[in-house]
């Protein structure tokens, strides 16, 4: 018996499968995709030999069977033909096979789809108003621009159909012709507002969506509609307060996608407009209060409501009606209606901040909601949250979320956690605090800008060294495996390792901590061996023992730092053998060793830019590439902390605002580094005498003044730690044209091969001593002369306002990318002996111009102190820059000052 | 705008399938690969929200779906789309499916996809709604499976197979 049935089941495999009903069961017979593919692939075989026959009376079917196949995904384009003779058949059936096989298999670039036109005119003439509405049906799906403007009239003259089926149909082929061919729209303007006034609530709700689509593809309909206003909320009345309608009801709700549709339009018409507004204030009242919240369908209309209030130029009450509503939708239970909350709040906390923030403690539960999409909500909401009142508040809440957070959001919330810590702090003990717990948490997921900004903030508060620098040794002796904190506390280490030192033991957390100078090494040699090293970390160590070597005097420990350093030479990292063996030379060099690895120079102030954020989304980052955005190198890191500019992430402004140091700093830094440099003349000098093994080039004495400051440039920067791009392995080349006094002290491999960005970076701090490096580039000439041409008075820049004892300086550059770009960088310097606060200043240009500006970086400015901000005028056809200032800003004894200047055209050769 | 109505059962098999958008074959099938392996993981309790994924058009577009039953019904949806909104439109999809089929259940949409196609399109049309009043819709699908009939096609004949299963278990308003 089961042979019997086995071999009829092999005949009836071999034939051809007749009705569709019978190859879905064959394809649901299937166990295993491959046998689905080979019953897919014979039946289509099959239909394309019935095709090529020109069966008529199998066409139908196959075409059926085609569609079928094509929602499996295989390929089924060759039925298209069949579909437009279907189409032409006489019989219904076929027909509406015909028009679903064009809609689905054939799409707008194809030629059949020319051939469909010709159909389609026919049908749309039809007698029998289902032809006529499966033409629109196909017309308002596929419609190419071509067809648009084919069919236009036809569609026109059926918008005034008796029939209400085919004007609701024709209303959305409207549409469709609206968006592929806009310059039609003007044929539709009148038929468009009699749909307005249709009886029919399906009709309506096309005529709604036709208007809406009018009104967005041009702005100008809007003006024209708005004189349906009036009639709009006729409507909505009559839907809010009919009573029980059985044929709209909706559990409930009288036609609630009709009332969707309409105030969406509303919110349309009445944006911008004050008399719009105020005619639906009083309707949008009623909708607010009168529907039902407890269903979904009464929750869709209130959100459609309450996204109206908040567009339209409503009065004070019904917005606070509308955060209400929204208050309440999140301590709702049904998740739905708290994702649309968070959903409108983030759309609404631009502008109802207060009110938004009333609802702070209920957003920071939805972080702990088990959706993701809410979490997600939340999370956004929370960091818009954020303000000097309660930033510690929510940033604790906010650290407590990132220690259970997904990975996926971690990389983003550590940026936005230090972006608001540094907006918001309140001091700096806090501020580095947070900064330092953030580390702890979720130390493997920070971008490099963040880091470098951290290390900026630490060295910039010397009033605190000695507490971050216990707080992270004790934090590393605890935990090693956050990566983030590792760098920070290896750098921060080996900066202020006799700070620690100095400081003695100390207590944290209930702990003492013992410090000694074999114990900070010991640690760092635990990390350098330990589990969690990688590269990076090796290379911050080593130099960060080469620090230490000149910080910490306990003989031991300074030949277990050669020992270590030694180790190393044999690395097979070309970057850990080349700086383990530059220090281990630099141990040869007693003389110079303590003055190369001093402190570096306090980097200047900066904020992270908000643009580095906002890349920074979380779409991003769940699909990886945050990691591949990340931003500069560790080499920009590092070159920052010496204070200098890098082209981070090309982000020009950023660039711009390093390449300008304050002008203390920058004086501190020329005097620092000149002595660097005459530190390394000196070795350069006498330098041959003292190393036998690497003898000098004879013509070291006369290397042309330029090259020979470049490079000691850069053998300075692998001093500092400069993290010079691992360059090739080879040795340095003998034919090197410019003779390299470095490669023969063997610190530098190929100088001149180091990247052009590090030479051109550093080459501010330096701008005294090589004044041939000038025309390296715009900006870095901009730096000279100004500070040239003002050195008299101790400032960069051009003054720009100078009163009661505040003085604003302007320092132009022109943007390296585009000409017609000049960034100004704005100095704001307090010579009073007190604090200026609230500073607010703006600036405008004339009208060829366009201006932007960054936030300044303080609205306070110390006595002393200089404060910046960073201004950005794009102009294009090259006029003078002129600025109109105004500024105002309290000083010490409360007195508020309002001020205007001018300023321009700036010098000629100002940038 | 709707972007695309997906329906496909509790182990990602595609039972419906129409996007309103030009999209090639290979994509189509990836995208519903996509959105059932990020729907299905999600416990019914949760939101029916998700954001839209790279191939969709990234952050603006959100997935909205129910789940009755065996199957997933899901609209891809743009911005200027109501999310609670198209829930109710789901709500009205699958009751109109249910009214045609007469209790429904995954079985019919398998065997009468076409007639799945013919409900949708006459509730949505290039992406924007059409008709919300479920009367109209069955009456408009009746109709034209008289006229159907009367041409004398084959005539869609019940169902032998019936899963035990009907969607009308899973509604929820």
């Amino acid at each position: 018996m089961n042979s019997i049935n086995s071999i009829s089941q092999q005949i009836l495999s071999k034939l051809p499968l007749y009705r569709l009903k019978d190859l879905i069961k064959a394809v649901r017979a299937c166990k295993t995709a491959a046998e689905e593919r080979s019953v897919i692939q014979k039946e289509s075989a099959n239909i394309r030999t019935a095709f090529k026959e020109e069966h008529n009376d199998t066409r139908h079917a196959n075409v059926s069977k085609l569609l079928y196949i094509h929602m499996l995904g295989y390929p089924a384009h060759f039925g298209q033909m069949e579909c437009l003779k279907l189409v032409a058949s006489p019989k219904f059936a076929d027909k509406r096979l015909g028009y679903l096989g064009i809609m689905l298999l054939i799409d707008e670039k194809t030629e059949v789809l020319t051939l469909v036109t010709n159909s389609l005119k026919n049908d749309l003439n039809h007698s029998n108003m289902y032809v006529v509405g499966l033409a629109l049906c196909t017309l308002g799906n596929i419609s190419s621009s071509e067809m648009a403007r084919d069919l236009c009239s036809e569609v026109e003259k059926l918008l005034g159909s008796s029939n209400t089926y085919i004007r609701k149909k024709a209303g959305l082929c409207a549409l469709r012709i609206v968006r592929r061919v806009p310059e039609l729209h003007e044929n539709f303007l009148s038929r468009a507002k009699t749909l307005l006034n249709d009886r029919s609530h399906g009709v309506l709700i096309t005529g709604v969506t036709l208007v809406t689509e009018m009104c967005q593809q041009y702005p100008e309909n809007i003006e024209i509609f708005r004189k349906a206003v009036p009639l709009l909320v006729r409507h909505l009345k009559n839907l809010v307060s009919a009573g029980f309608s059985p044929e709209h009801d909706v559990t409930g709700v009288t036609d609630p996608f009709l009332q969707v549709k309409i105030l969406r339009l509303l919110r349309i018409l009445a944006k911008n407009d004050q008399e719009a507004s105020d005619a639906m204030n009083d309707i949008l009242a009623q909708v607010a209060t009168n529907t039902e919240s407890t269903k979904n369908v009464g929750n869709a209309i209130l959100y459609e409501t309450v996204l109206t209030i908040m567009d339209i130029q409503s009065e004070a009450g019904l917005r606070v009606l509308a955060v209400n509503i929204l208050g309440k939708f999140l301590s709702n239970r049904d998740n739905n209606i708290r994702y649309v909350a968070l959903e409108t709040l983030n759309k609404t906390v631009g502008i109802e901040t207060q009110a938004v923030q009333r609802h702070r403690n209920i957003i920071l539960d939805c972080l702990r909601d088990g959706d993701i999409s809410i979490r997600r909500r939340a999370l956004e909401l929370s960091f818009a949250l954020i303000n000097e009142s309660n930033v510690r508040v929510l940033t604790r809440e906010l650290l407590a979320f990132l220690e259970v957070a997904d990975s996926e959001f971690k990389q983003s919330m550590t940026t936005k956690i230090s972006l608001a810590a540094e907006r918001f702090a309140p001091n700096s003990r806090w501020h580095i605090d947070t900064m330092l717990r953030m580390l702890k948490l979720a130390g493997n997921f920070v971008r490099e800008e963040v880091l470098a900004n951290f290390i900026r903030l630490i060295a910039q508060t010397s009033q605190l060294h000695q507490y971050t620098v216990q707080k992270l040794y004790a934090g590393l002796k605890q935990d090693i495996s956050q990566e983030g904190f590792v760098l920070a506390g290896v750098w921060v280490i080996g900066e202020y390792g006799d700070v620690l030192v100095n400081g003695g033991s100390f207590e944290d957390e209930n702990k003492t901590i013992e410090v000694s100078d074999s114990s900070i090494v010991g640690l760092l040699e635990s990390i350098l061996m330990g589990p969690y090293a990688n590269q990076l970390t090796r290379e911050y160590i080593l130099t960060t023992l080469m620090k230490l070597s000149s910080r910490l005097n306990d003989h031991d420990v300074q030949q277990n730092i050669k020992q270590i350093l030694h180790d190393h030479s044999t690395s097979m990292e070309v970057e850990i053998q080349q700086r383990a063996v530059e220090y281990t030379q630099l141990f040869s060099f007693d003389n110079i060793r303590s003055a190369v690895l001093e402190r570096m120079p306090v980097p200047e102030g900066r904020s992270i830019i908000e643009s580095s954020t906002s890349e920074n989304d979380i779409n991003s980052h769940a699909s990886g590439q945050g990691q591949q955005k990340s931003g500069p190198s560790d080499q920009d890191l590092l070159l920052d902390l010496m204070g200098v500019g890098t082209a981070s992430s090309g982000d020009q402004q950023q660039e711009e605002v390093s390449v300008s140091p304050e002008p203390q700093q920058q004086q501190q830094q020329t005097q620092q580094s000149t002595q660097n440099i005459d530190l390394l003349a000196d070795i350069f000098g006498g330098g041959g005498g003292s190393s036998g093994s690497s003898p000098i080039p004879p013509t070291t004495s006369s290397p042309p003044p330029s090259s020979s400051s470049l490079n000691k440039n850069n053998a300075l920067m692998d001093l500092l730690g400069g993290d010079v791009q691992p360059q090739p392995s080879s040795t340095p080349p003998p034919s090197n044209s410019s003779p390299d006094p470095l490669a023969s002290l063997g610190f530098s491999m190929g100088g001149t091969t180091s990247p052009s960005s590090a030479q051109r970076s550093i080459s501010p701090a330096f701008s005294t001593g090589s004044p041939a490096m000038a025309n390296n580039s715009p900006t870095l000439s901009t730096t000279q002369t100004s500070s040239s041409t003002t050195t008299t008075t101790t400032t960069n820049g051009y003054q720009a306002y100078g009163k009661n004892g505040f003085i604003i300086n302007l320092v132009p550059a022109k943007d390296r990318n585009n000409g017609a770009i000049i960034n100004i960088q704005v100095l704001f310097h307090n010579s009073t002996e007190g604090t200026i606060s609230s500073l607010q200043f703006q600036a405008a240009v004339p009208r060829s111009q366009k201006l932007q500006m960054a936030p300044a970086s303080s609205s306070t400015v110390q006595s002393g102190g200089t404060e910046k901000q960073l201004m950005r005028i794009n102009n294009p056809q090259q006029t003078p820059v002129k600025l109109r200032l105004r500024i105002s800003y309290v000083l010490s004894n409360g007195q508020k000052i309002d001020d205007v200047a001018e300023y321009g055209p700036f010098p000629e050769n100002a940038f | 705008m709707i972007k695309s109505v997906l329906i496909f059962n509790n182990h990602g098999k595609p039972r419906l399938i129409k996007f309103y958008q030009q999209i090639d074959i290979a994509t189509q099938q990836a995208l519903v690969q996509e959105i059932y392996s990020l729907v299905s993981k999600r416990p019914d309790t949760v939101c029916n929200f998700l954001e839209g994924s790279k191939l969709l058009g990234g952050k603006d577009t959100r997935v909205i779906y129910r789940h009755y039953a065996t199957l997933y019904f899901v609209f891809v949806v743009d911005e200027s789309e109501s999310e609670l909104g198209i829930l109710d439109l789901i709500q009205v999809f699958v009751e109109s499916l249910d009214r045609c089929f007469e209790n429904v259940c995954e079985l019919d949409l398998i065997f009468h996809f076409d007639e799945v196609h013919h409900i949708l399109s006459e509730i949505v049309q290039g992406g924007m709604v059409l008709e919300t009043n479920m009367n109209e819709i069955v009456a408009a699908i009746n109709e034209m499976n008289k006229a159907k009939k009367k041409s004398g096609a084959a005539t869609t004949g019940s169902l032998s197979v019936r899963a035990s299963e009907t969607l009308r278990a899973g509604f929820r308003h």
